[in-house]
């Protein structure tokens, strides 16, 4: 499903991204660990396609079409969703106008029928519901005023709404207590399909205990220098990554 | 007539306008008018030398005058009668046509209200005429020598009315004309009303427009002012002096015209008045528009808030300048003020000059300014979530100007508003490649 090739990424001609190779395939849950400042959050934003980063070469393919030259909306047309590591408050924006907008023009931008309002009320308590998100929460201007936890969840909640076939979620667990974990977890989980593919990027392996992944790629310096199944997570919280730092320098 | 000696080198704009004033067809008494006038040639159109108009040298900017509008005829009178007549019956309106109350064009005042023209009374001309003080405005000064009409409204003590009172000005000539009017409000005691004015400009048109709150001992007055269409030129002054325990809330709307400058004078004159004053301005193309508050603290236990948003874009200029006056004797004042703008494109330009001036030690006053883009951030968000970037842009804008449509207190006014931004930013959308 996503297949990235050697992308190589900087920012302010500073190199982030050093040849990056990762693949994807439906129904599959990733993991990348990785020190800070391995470049594990320009990854994220770089395939949700943010405009403060320089690709100066590689590809990055969803279902085999290179998306570097869509936009972030048209990617997210395409199927894509970035959860964010931290949400942005957007006062004078209702929380509910915002995800009916989303909600349109997502279906506008794939050719399907715009949801009634009626229709989006119902998946919208639906899946508020699972979360344990109250209705209060959804009256307020966007993110503003949420608790960290809060605002995960409303990621998620964006995540269950738009159904996309590629989520990243990038250190989703950051700042969230066990209660708000497992929640968190929960509305992942029950989003796993085979036709879906899952990239949870974190540094702590604890959350990958609540989402099981199939594969777990280590990445350092800008690249995955290892790749293997779910035992790579335990040995690493082990052993911690200096062994990889040491390797890609 | 007396000589009326302007500074040596008077422009051709200025000569034109001593012409119209001594063709004699201003509405207010001669002595006013005269007055008026001696009050503007001593300055002469306004330059960038003098503070207030530091960022809208009028002179420098205003070549010609068109000629004056005349007195409508039969023919505009039923037209603009047909139009009217397709407006709201539950408000109290009117329409100042070509700068003159024209007899049975609107809807019979309310209750506690009467409204007559200008010219009706040399009572009513003299209602009509402000005192600023030290702080003569030459372009008011200008209103009061060459209005050629305008309404005096008189609201009674204690009336509270229900419906806002509409001021429709409207020209009706194919031409470009210079216009010029003067509202007066005299608001009694313990009243409530709302008063809602409607600019419209076609292309070349010049206006000069005034409006004088007189506000009674605890009244409470809404002033909403909507700037719209294609005039080459809108003035438009605001004068209102709040009595011990009045309230004023005025909001002004600017996404029209060429060259526009709205300024309030306010002054606080009673004790425990309360002031607010909030705008927005959407300004596109090359327009530019300049907002310049002078608020007087006079009395005690005044207080007072600004709270103006500009979105500016393509090659647009926005003015903001708040100056905040507490008087020694306005102790206990209390004052806060922020203009925050917004830049869409690398050619718009924001002037934001918040301005305290103090001489009263027991008050509580701050400003801030702000001038800024879109927050990439936010935009971002909205676009990984598969809205469009013109869509999000608009939706940031909105919630930006939003905020300060929330401060009108008419609720129906706020929708007419929150509608006419909408449009704004649709048209604006729309009209991008």
């Amino acid at each position: 499903m996503l297949e990235v090739k050697n992308l190589r990424v900087e920012i302010h001609g500073r190199p982030i991204l050093d040849g990056l190779d990762l693949t994807v395939k439906a129904g599959e849950v990733a993991a990348i660990m990785g020190p800070n400042g391995s470049g594990k959050s320009t990854l994220s934003y770089v395939i949700a396609g943010k405009e403060d980063y320089e690709v100066t070469g590689g590809e990055i393919l969803l279902d085999g079409e290179n998306i570097l030259e869509l936009s972030p909306d048209e990617r997210a047309a395409k199927g894509l969703f970035l959860a964010f590591q931290y949400p942005i408050e957007i006062p004078g924006v209702a929380t509910m106008t915002f995800l009916k907008s989303a909600l349109t023009a997502l279906a506008r931008q794939r050719g399907e029928k715009e949801p009634t309002t009626a229709d989006f009320m119902r998946r919208v308590r639906a899946a508020a519901e699972r979360l344990k998100i109250d209705q209060d929460m959804l009256k307020r201007p966007l993110n503003v005023g949420f608790s960290g936890g809060e605002k995960k969840r409303m990621e998620i909640l964006q995540m269950a709404l738009l159904e996309p076939r590629l989520a990243i979620m990038d250190e989703t667990d950051s700042g969230l207590d066990i209660d708000a974990l497992r929640v968190v977890a929960e509305g992942v989980n029950a989003l796993r399909d085979p036709k879906r593919a899952f990239l949870v990027i974190t540094h702590y392996q604890r959350l990958l205990n609540h989402i099981k992944p199939d594969t777990v790629h280590v990445m350092a310096r800008g690249k995955i220098v290892r790749s293997g199944g779910p035992d790579l997570a335990l040995e690493l919280e082990r052993n911690g990554y200096r062994d990889y730092a040491e390797a890609a320098a | 007539m007396t000589a009326h000696p302007l500074a040596a080198a008077r422009t051709p704009a200025e000569s034109a306008l001593a012409e119209q004033f001594s063709a004699g067809q201003g509405a207010l008494p001669l002595p006013e008018r005269e007055a008026a006038f001696r009050a503007f040639s001593a300055k002469g159109l306004p330059t960038r030398r003098d503070e207030a108009w530091h960022y809208t040298d009028l002179r420098q900017r205003l070549t010609k005058i068109a000629p004056p509008a005349d007195a409508p005829d039969d023919a505009a009178v039923r037209k603009a009668r047909a139009r009217v007549s397709s407006l709201v019956a539950d408000v109290t309106h009117f329409v100042i046509l070509d700068g003159r109350l024209v007899a049975n064009l609107g809807s019979p005042p309310s209750e506690g209200v009467s409204i007559v023209s200008l010219g009706e009374d040399a009572r009513a001309g003299r209602a009509a005429a402000p005192d600023l003080g030290a702080n003569v405005d030459a372009v008011l000064a200008l209103n009061g020598a060459l209005a050629q009409g305008g309404a005096v409204i008189r609201i009674a003590p204690h009336a509270k009315l229900s419906a806002p009172i509409e001021i429709r000005h409207w020209g009706s000539e194919r031409d470009a004309r210079s216009i010029a009017s003067r509202v007066a409000v005299e608001i009694g005691a313990g009243a409530k009303a709302t008063i809602v004015e409607y600019f419209e400009g076609k292309a070349g048109d010049q206006r000069n427009a005034a409006t004088i709150l007189d506000i009674g001992a605890d009244a409470k007055v809404e002033h909403v002012a909507v700037v719209e269409g294609e005039a080459a030129l809108h003035l438009e002054s605001l004068v209102a002096k709040l009595s011990q325990g009045a309230s004023l809330s005025a909001f002004g709307f600017i996404s029209g015209g060429e060259l526009v400058r709205r300024q309030i004078f306010a002054t606080l004159v009673g004790e425990n008045a309360k002031l607010a004053l909030n705008g927005l301005s959407l300004l596109g193309g090359r327009r530019h528009a300049d907002t310049t508050l002078l608020v007087d603290h006079v009395a005690p236990h005044g207080e007072s808030r600004e709270f103006f948003k500009h979105v500016v874009a393509d090659e647009a200029t926005g003015v903001y300048q708040g100056k905040v006056v507490v008087e020694p004797g306005a102790q206990k004042t209390d004052g806060g003020m922020k203009s925050q703008a917004i830049l869409l494109s690398p050619a718009a330009v924001m002037n934001n000059k918040p301005e305290l001036e103090i001489f009263a030690d027991d008050v509580v006053c701050g400003h801030g300014a702000t001038v800024g883009a879109l927050d990439r951030e936010q935009l971002f968000y909205l676009r990984a979530r598969g809205i469009p970037e013109a869509e999000a842009e608009a939706m940031l804008l909105e919630a930006f100007g939003f905020e300060a449509i929330e401060r009108v207190g008419d609720e129906a006014m706020r929708e007419i508003l929150r509608g006419k931004a909408r449009k704004w930013l649709a048209d604006r959308a729309e009209a991008k490649p």
